[in-house]
């Protein structure tokens, strides 16, 4: 068992914290948080492939690191815009049939 | 020399440990927000300092000692000022609470 | 004796992502998710890889969390809607497929480390990361720079039609208490250097483009939470310069490697580092810029001062 593989589970785990947060979140928020953290797990299963990618003088794979670093802003793109979504749905619920 | 060294950081870092072992504890136990923001500023920050000065001594060089200590003052000031606009903000929420219990007999 | 701190550091994460999913309360929620964060890029430092762990912390966690954090404070606490026990199975069903297949993992593992390491040098950068994602993988940053704008667009488009010229809503509903204002004059200086630092470091050092705009711009926003810089406006023709900088100065770039070096984002030879710098400092001030505006949101009317 190296430390590459245990992150490697670790990730597995976050996948399935993930799934369950999205599957039971009774609002948007909760749905947003569950798809960040299942998105979560999958890159660090990937950071650990790229952790066994080790070589050539360097102690990790460069490219995946640099995918997961474009992943991981692309997910905040996503969320930050799910967010809008979100205030923008319960300003329009709060004010109800006065919107023009 | 290096043997004395290695028994100062132990001896530090494992009383800064406890510090923060302590704060934890605190954050977890006491009642409402105030206590629990005394307990971790006093707490971490003491342990922060104690931890820095234990790994001072293992420091590779002068400039990586000075980031660590940098590090620790940075932490300082934000944690004195956010404990501030917490503390600031409990009372302010507390307040709203009691009035809105004045209100509804 | 490691092992053992990496298992407990992996078992910490897993349950700061449960406490995430699991909080009752949309701020408790939130909370729980960027410590998770937090103990996700400690993970990351684990994994040798201390730009992703940067990136994490700054943008997955902190400017995530700013966002999260302004959502969940009007939202009322939902309860969890489905079946919980179908919901619990499904997930654990999902986790022990995912650790199966990592447990099946070729042996040895393929990599493009090597290929990394023997083409880094003719880019003149030190910082394998910083060369995948600037020289031999720079389409995929081009897109991404494109992405973050076109998430800002689309924040921008839910403005109500009168108002979206104006300005965002105001971090703080009324005036800024005294000891975030004096955070922000002590910290807003020293945060700006220690971003440009990540930016000039991340050419041989771990840092780089997105860790360094990350910081700038939580010191922009830390600065606007104060009150010491107006909101900026929407129809400000220099913001939307700034915003245009990275993304359209990456495209120059790779329309001058058809003219210097015979191909799209190749860099001319002998000039790579330099070429590359002032390309990341035009991303690295578009990235800030951006961050900042969406974490502000929609504009919000003309009245704000």
């Amino acid at each position: 068992m190296s430390d590459a593989m245990l992150y490697a589970l670790a990730g597995a785990m976050l996948a399935g914290c993930g799934t369950y947060g999205l599957l039971t979140a009774g609002g948007a928020l909760g749905r947003i948080l569950g798809f960040n953290i299942l998105g979560g797990g999958v890159f660090l299963i990937f950071g650990a492939v790229a952790r066994r990618g080790a070589g050539a003088g360097l102690a990790a794979d460069p490219v995946p690191q640099a995918l997961v670093i474009t992943g991981i802003v692309v997910a905040f793109c996503a969320t930050a815009l799910a967010v809008a979504l979100l205030l923008r749905l319960k300003a329009a619920d709060g004010a109800g049939e006065e919107e023009p | 020399m290096s043997l004395l060294l290695d028994a100062v950081t132990l001896l530090l870092v494992s009383a800064g440990v406890l510090f923060f072992a302590a704060g934890t504890l605190g954050l977890l136990r006491l009642p409402d927000p105030l206590t629990r923001i005394h307990a971790l500023t006093k707490a971490d920050n003491v342990g922060l300092a104690l931890i820095v000065l234990g790994l001072l001594p293992q420091a590779g060089s002068v400039m990586a000692g000075v980031k660590m200590i940098a590090v620790w003052a940075l932490a300082q000031i934000a944690s004195g000022a956010v404990s501030q606009v917490l503390a600031e903000a409990a009372t302010l929420e507390a307040q709203i609470e009691a009035t809105a219990r004045e209100k509804r007999p | 004796m490691s092992l053992v701190f990496d298992a407990l550091a992996g078992l910490l994460v897993a349950g700061a992502a449960l406490a995430a999913v699991t909080a009752a309360a949309p701020r408790a929620a939130v909370i729980a998710f960027m410590g998770y964060g937090v103990l996700l890029g400690l993970a990351w430092a684990r994994l040798a890889a201390p730009d992703v762990a940067l990136t994490e912390i700054a943008i997955g966690s902190g400017i995530s969390g700013i966002v999260l954090l302004r959502a969940a404070a009007g939202l009322p606490a939902v309860p969890p809607a489905a079946n919980r026990a179908l919901a619990a199975a499904i997930s654990v069903a999902v986790a022990l497929g995912l650790a199966a297949l990592v447990l099946a993992l070729p042996e040895p593992a393929p990599s493009r480390a090597a290929d990394a390491a023997a083409a880094l040098p003719a880019t003149g950068l030190g910082n394998p990361v910083t060369g995948v994602l600037l020289a031999f993988r720079a389409l995929d940053t081009l897109l991404e720079k494109i992405v973050l704008l076109l998430a800002l667009v689309g924040v921008w488009a839910l403005a109500r039609d009168p108002l979206w010229r104006g300005r965002p809503e105001p971090l703080f509903a009324g005036a800024a208490p005294a000891p975030s204002a004096f955070l922000a004059r002590v910290l807003v200086p020293i945060g700006v250097l220690v971003g440009a630092y990540l930016l000039w470091a991340g050419a041989d050092a771990p840092g780089g483009a997105f860790q360094s705009g990350a910081t700038l711009a939580a010191m922009g926003l830390l600065a606007l939470m104060a009150g010491l810089a107006p909101l900026p406006r929407a129809d400000d023709r220099r913001l939307r310069l700034v915003l245009l900088a990275g993304p359209f100065g990456l495209l120059a770039a790779g329309f001058l490697g058809w003219a210097t070096a015979g191909a799209f984002l190749a860099f001319p030879p002998g000039f790579e580092k330099p070429v590359i710098k002032i390309v990341e400092i035009a991303i690295t001030a578009s990235i800030a810029l951006t961050l900042i505006l969406v974490v502000l949101g929609p504009p919000a009317g003309e009245e704000r001062p």
